[in-house]
């Protein structure tokens, strides 16, 4: 059997752009960024899922580009860290300038992914979705408060080795409040 | 990894069809735990049938009063969902007391259940596994086990099953669909992870080629008051308690037990219960 049947085109847009780009079926969304792209924000931690430095948005939504096949992501609007931008589409986004400014971060090899992944936890709350210490008794559907514990479990999945735990938890505050 | 074909279905049929009940076929869903094998080898499919386009992407209350989950539903949307959080509590606590919120944003409900064990012997090719492997022996019996079935276990496998979603769904009196070569078939999801016994290689009642198409949760058990509790180390247990029956003499206290190991004083009761439940272990994986 030949090389073809072992790899597609995908048209996929990021960070607003449209791209195809052919994939050995064995590639990963994060490969794909990193190595064809040229897009290093997103980074190569464990590729396997546990420690959140591949965090990218797809379709919105935060998700670990290590563990996704770019092959399943056609037609999928992909944002990584490069992306990102102020509400009115100009400078950096506000939690960019909340970790500049708290200093959240010392070797910085986590901080795209706490990014992507606080940009996709607060859309979450705001959607109503609760975490494990969201009080059960909140009513369905209602956005849900993002401070202290609420954060900290939320982005839990975002590991960071050199433990600026306390300045990432204080600048998604300053975005949140 | 060991290069592959891929194919996305739109039909549940066309799935089945691009499987063909393959031995080296594997129905792709969120791929969290799927694509984390192939890694590292314990994995290698020849063909991939992604099944996140089928059209089994709803939350649905049908005539009866029982709420249908299909197998594509995302973990944090299933945990999310009004008629979840509303009836079965313990349903949604239980996908968030597990993996992370970006997993939880790509894991399906058809993967969740179907997902392997996290024992390292098994995801490590060096050592032996008859889960992995059958025949090769059981490395974890003599090695390093902390983690490790207490409960249902036998000589052949030690391993635990960490879905949290399955001691929730077993606890509400679920039912998984299924979809193969044979026709439509459910299984009560109570039953739908086997005891390793001499066969640790199968996990589940699935037979090879078969789809899960959704989980059907019963009128019977919506809004009963329900929680869930994830005990993480040292303790190494996870127990789930639904009171059926309101008022006093609450009769029907059920437990599920999610697992494991059970080292403490106080333990015991909880070992009895899990015992009379008679569930699959699972343990805690975070
Ligand atoms: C770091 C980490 C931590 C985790 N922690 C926890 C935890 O604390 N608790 C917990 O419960 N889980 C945990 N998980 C596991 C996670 O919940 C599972 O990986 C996830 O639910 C699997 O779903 P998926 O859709 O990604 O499955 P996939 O990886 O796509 O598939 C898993 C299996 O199911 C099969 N499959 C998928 N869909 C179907 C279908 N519809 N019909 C038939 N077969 C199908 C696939 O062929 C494959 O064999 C963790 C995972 C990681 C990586
Ligand atoms: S590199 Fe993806 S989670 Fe660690
Ligand atoms: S800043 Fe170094 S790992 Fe987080």
């Amino acid at each position: 059997m030949g090389t073809e049947a072992f790899q597609s085109v995908v048209p996929l847009t990021v960070n607003g752009r449209s791209c195809r780009v052919t994939v050995d079926h064995r590639s990963t969304l994060l490969d794909v960024l990193r190595e064809r792209l040229g897009l290093t924000g997103a980074k190569k931690g464990c590729d396997h899922g546990q420690c959140g430095a591949c965090t990218v948005l797809v379709d919105g939504r935060r998700a670990n580009s290590c563990l996704l096949l770019a092959v399943a992501q056609e037609g999928r609007d992909v944002t990584t860290i490069e992306g990102l931008r102020a509400a009115d589409g100009e400078g950096t986004h506000p939690l960019q300038r909340a970790f500049v400014e708290r200093d959240a971060f010392q070797c910085g090899y986590c901080t795209p992914g706490q990014i992507c992944s606080a940009v996709g936890a607060i859309a979450e709350a705001e959607a109503g979705h609760p975490s494990h210490v969201t009080d059960p008794q909140t009513p369905a559907g209602s956005a849900v408060e993002l401070a202290g514990d609420e954060i900290r479990e939320r982005l839990s999945g975002n590991l960071c080795r050199c433990g600026a735990y306390p300045h990432i938890v204080e600048a998604v505050e300053d975005v949140t409040r | 990894m060991k290069p592959f074909m891929y194919v996305r279905a739109h039909s549940v049929d066309e799935a089945a069809a691009a499987h063909a009940g393959r031995s080296t076929s594997r129905y792709l869903g969120g791929g969290t735990n799927l694509v984390d094998l192939m890694k590292l080898g314990v994995e290698s499919p020849r063909t991939l049938v992604d099944v996140t386009a089928l059209p089994l992407d709803a939350v649905e209350e049908l005539r009866d009063g029982s709420v249908r989950v299909g197998a594509t539903v995302r973990n944090s949307d299933l945990a999310a969902h009004p008629l979840v959080r509303e009836r079965y509590p313990v349903l949604s606590q239980a996908l968030l007391a597990g993996a992370s919120g970006q997993l939880r944003n790509m894991a399906t409900t058809g993967g969740n259940l179907l997902q392997r064990t996290r024992c390292p012997y098994f995801q490590y090719l060096g050592k032996p596994c008859n889960k992995r492997e059958p025949g090769t022996g059981c490395g974890a019996r003599d090695g390093v086990h902390r983690d490790h079935a207490v409960l249902g276990q036998s000589p052949h496998c030690i391993a635990t099953h960490p879905s949290d979603m399955a001691v929730a769904l077993a606890a509400l009196d679920a039912e998984v669909e299924l979809y193969g070569p044979g026709g439509r078939r459910t299984v009560p999801a109570a039953e739908f992870h086997r005891l390793p016994g001499d066969r640790p290689d199968l996990d589940t009642e699935i037979r090879h080629g078969e789809l899960i198409t959704g989980v059907v949760l019963p009128p019977e058990t919506a809004g009963l008051p329900s929680a869930y509790r994830k005990a993480r180390d040292p303790r190494l247990v996870r127990v789930r308690a639904r009171v059926r029956g309101r008022g006093p003499g609450r009769r029907g206290l059920r437990r599920t037990r999610g697992a494991d190991r059970i080292r403490r004083s106080g333990a015991p009761a909880l070992a009895r219960a899990a015992g009379r439940a008679g569930a699959g272990g699972r343990r805690a994986d975070r």
